[in-house]
């Protein structure tokens, strides 16, 4: 390695992952109803295919993919289809859900099906079946996979990045798949750069994972070019420009993707999906969720059928502790904060964080300071002192004049910041500003 | 499972160690040992004269401040650093105006904590020595007794000073200057000589400076690029002129470099938001301090130089914003 396996900038919060970095993953019980919203992933909402009364299998197609960056829904489980309706959306609004009340003492055993070998399939072939099994990001953004899987024909692309640095504290989805799952990690890898052809592939993982980067390793094809690099535990490692400067020492322009410097990003849970695919034949319908965090009595690493209601999962965990404050969808630094404990676990989500009442961001704020924390800070090298005192004033044409755009909203300078002013937040309502003041001229 | 209250909030849920307040009051505290030594010095005269700039400044941040702003603790530190940068004689009422104004015209006018483009303290003691010129210059030196109070501590306000018997002393800068007379560099770094509280001890304000930078509550480059500056320049002034020029260790020891480098110069609000933004910042407050000593009117340039570079911070701003990420070439900020 002859490069500095860092990016600038960034936070060290706490990383808490004892909590259940050494804990094993095993099965939650099924529960009495799933929620499947049609809205899982980034782009075009699922178009529904069921009606209520009908009775659907463990995997069976609920929803279809409306157009190119959509992806079909699976249902996790067999049941009935109670109804379709409005219902509780992680990220606080109500989207529309497919509820299917799961059978009582079914085995919940999918239907037989043929498992095509990825052997003998094209590379077409392959994005095709992952496209069908409803594969997207698990990583948080639930971007559809096959999207990345076929990369525009005039956009070479020399490596495949394996984002293995969960670099959100408390998380440990993606640190136990590594450790338990190296194997399925490495025909996920196998496959996605067959379907991208290209020659190299990078793991990515922070130092803090040791067993994890062990059985990588360990695992490692000796027939490919797949190499592990332990990186600096800093957040936000894992966001995909940071993973790339650190890897590969090129910088994703502003407003571009990966693809334009030649990487593709995939997170590890996702690639161990894609695997999943072609080894069970059975579509994304689970997915390892971290519950976590001092809220919670037993903190673990679950296989969740998708669409498990909140407080299902939470029980399932012996429930909260009464000191519970908050509960967070995805880590402390990115995720959402659920409104009500009925909205169900998505594909892209990777844990739920309860915290307590001390573990929580003050609500006092002081006036800014201009210390120069958030400069510091910020990954993406943009002054959020300033742009937070032009998002105070509305100047939405001069925030972006400062490179708003550039912003991933990973909440550093709200993290670092001593007079604990919402920078992020004020970006985030600032985007959502522009994009209004765009779309009325 | 019933459902508990739950907090909603935007994203990061978590926050970092430091808050506003904390910095504050670490600064504070990190100002006992200072104030230790100097009361060691030059007796209780020091508490009087600290008491007195801390009152002014915290009763006017209670009148005129914004609602338990003086919980944050910034107050206190500009009435505490006013009063080390005072002689220990002075009168205790003078530097109760002297707080005052501090907070009034340094920070509150222009909208309080976070807004002022000069460091209250200096712009008070900037007040101070325009008003009171002769008391601001005096340097009353030990009386027989540790207990004796130095000078007019006690005065009424506005009635003449009272004629003492107090021997008066000159500062090693003053002595330089004016004298041609150096001081030995180990009476400088200990504090052993006259001068304002906090010109003193160069030794403890290093060390908690150095405490303070640890803990990130202050930006190290900047005390540093004021240090190499005036190391280097008195260095090399010292080389062509030994007799008329102290040399680089006298001059960072003397005078008020120390005390304005390490707690004046760092205040966040009036030094630059970013890294090199600091680098420049420090380089001109060690020229325009070396300068103004040598061929200026007055022994002691700290004070002018910061509140000088204080007023470029805007424009050293704008000059440095980061790169930004991926981009190949700067983006300045919109006027």
């Amino acid at each position: 390695m002859s490069y500095q396996l860092k990016f600038r900038h960034g936070v060290h919060p706490p990383d808490l992952k004892e909590l259940t970095g050494s804990i094993r993953i095993r099965r939650v019980p099924f529960p009495d109803e799933v929620i499947l919203p049609l809205r899982q992933h980034t782009g075009k909402p699922a178009k529904v295919i069921v009606r209520p009364g009908d009775r659907v299998e463990r995997g069976d197609k609920i929803g279809e993919a409306d157009g190119y960056i959509s992806a079909p829904v699976h249902a996790s489980a067999t049941g009935v289809v109670r109804d379709i309706d409005l219902w509780p959306h992680p990220d606080g609004s109500y989207a529309t859900a497919v509820r299917i009340t799961v059978e009582r003492f079914s085995a919940q055993a999918p239907r037989p099906r043929i498992i095509p070998d990825w052997r003998g399939l094209t590379p077409e072939q392959l994005v095709r079946a992952v496209q069908d099994a409803g594969v997207v990001g698990l990583g948080g953004a639930a971007f559809p996979t096959h999207v990345k899987l076929t990369p525009p024909k005039d956009q070479p692309i020399d490596v495949l990045v394996i984002n293995g640095c969960e670099c959100e504290p408390y998380l440990t989805t993606d640190h136990r798949t590594m450790a338990e799952y190296p194997d399925r990690v490495h025909l996920g890898i196998r496959i996605m750069m067959r379907c991208l052809g290209v020659e190299r592939a990078m793991i990515g993982i922070e130092k803090n994972k040791p067993d994890a980067i062990a059985a990588i390793e360990a695992a490692r094809p000796r027939d490919l070019d797949i190499s592990v690099h332990p990186l600096t535990v800093k957040y936000p490692q894992g966001a995909e420009k940071m993973l790339i400067k650190s890897l590969l020492d090129r910088e994703v322009p502003s407003g571009k993707l990966p693809m334009h410097v030649g990487a593709v990003v995939q997170n590890v849970a996702s690639v161990a999906t894609i695997a999943e695919v072609f080894e069970t034949g059975l579509p994304l319908i689970e997915r390892i969720v971290t519950v976590t965090g001092h809220g919670v009595m037993e903190p673990a690493n679950l296989i969740v059928p998708v669409g498990m209601k909140t407080r299902d999962l939470l029980d399932a965990c012996g429930g909260l502790t009464p000191d519970a404050k908050e509960v967070v969808f995805g880590g402390p630094m990115m995720g959402a904060a659920v409104a009500d404990l009925d909205a169900p676990v998505l594909k892209g989500t990777t844990g739920v964080v309860v915290l307590t009442e001390s573990d929580c961001r003050p609500v006092a704020t002081y006036p800014c300071i201009r210390c120069g924390h958030c400069v510091d800070a910020c990954p993406v090298y943009l002054n959020p002192q300033l742009l937070g005192n032009l998002a105070m004033v509305e100047r939405y044409e001069d925030m972006e004049a400062n490179r708003l755009a550039d912003c991933m909203l990973c909440g550093c300078c709200s993290y670092t910041c001593p007079s604990n002013i919402p920078l992020s937040q004020l970006f985030q309502a600032s985007k959502l500003a522009l994009r209004k003041q765009k779309a009325v001229a | 499972m019933t459902t508990p209250r739950l907090l909603i909030a935007a994203s990061p849920h978590i926050s970092g160690r430091d808050s506003t307040p904390t910095i504050m009051w670490s600064v504070v505290g990190s100002l006992v040992p200072v104030i230790a030594i100097a009361t060691y010095y030059f007796g209780p005269s020091v508490l009087l004269v600290l008491v007195g700039a801390t009152a002014g400044a915290l009763v006017t941040e209670r009148i005129f401040g914004r609602r338990g702003a003086i919980g944050d603790g910034s107050a206190t530190i500009t009435g505490l650093l006013l009063g080390l940068s005072l002689p220990a004689g002075l009168p205790v009422w003078m530097a109760f105006v002297g707080g005052a104004f501090a907070i009034a015209f340094g920070k509150l006018i222009f909208g309080g904590l976070g807004q002022n483009i000069f460091n209250p303290a200096l712009l008070g003691r900037a007040f101070l020595q325009a008003a009171f010129p002769v008391a601001l210059t005096t340097w009353p030196i030990a009386p027989q007794s540790w207990w004796q109070f130095r000078g007019d501590n006690l005065a009424l306000p506005f009635a003449s000073p009272r004629v003492v018997d107090a021997l008066t002393g000159a500062t090693p800068l003053g002595l330089m200057k004016f004298e041609q007379t150096p001081t030995g560099l180990w009476d400088l770094m200990i504090g052993a000589t006259g001068g304002s509280l906090g010109e003193t001890s160069g030794i403890v304000i290093l060390l908690a400076g150095a405490y303070l930078a640890l803990r990130k509550h202050l930006n190290w480059r900047i005390p540093a690029s004021i240090f190499l500056t005036v190391a280097l320049f008195a260095a090399l002034l010292h080389t062509i002129d030994g007799a008329r020029y102290a040399g680089a260790m006298a001059m960072l020891f003397s005078g008020g470099l120390m005390l304005g480098a390490v707690y004046m110069a760092t205040d966040m609000v009036t030094s630059p938001v970013t890294n090199a933004g600091c680098w420049i910042f420090g380089v001109g407050i060690g020229l325009l301090v070396v300068v103004i000593r040598y061929w200026g009117g007055l022994a002691e340039g700290v004070m002018y130089a910061i509140l000088l570079m204080n007023a470029m911070v805007p424009f050293i701003n704008r000059a440095t914003q980061p790169r930004p990420f991926g981009a190949r070439t700067k983006r300045l900020e919109p006027s």
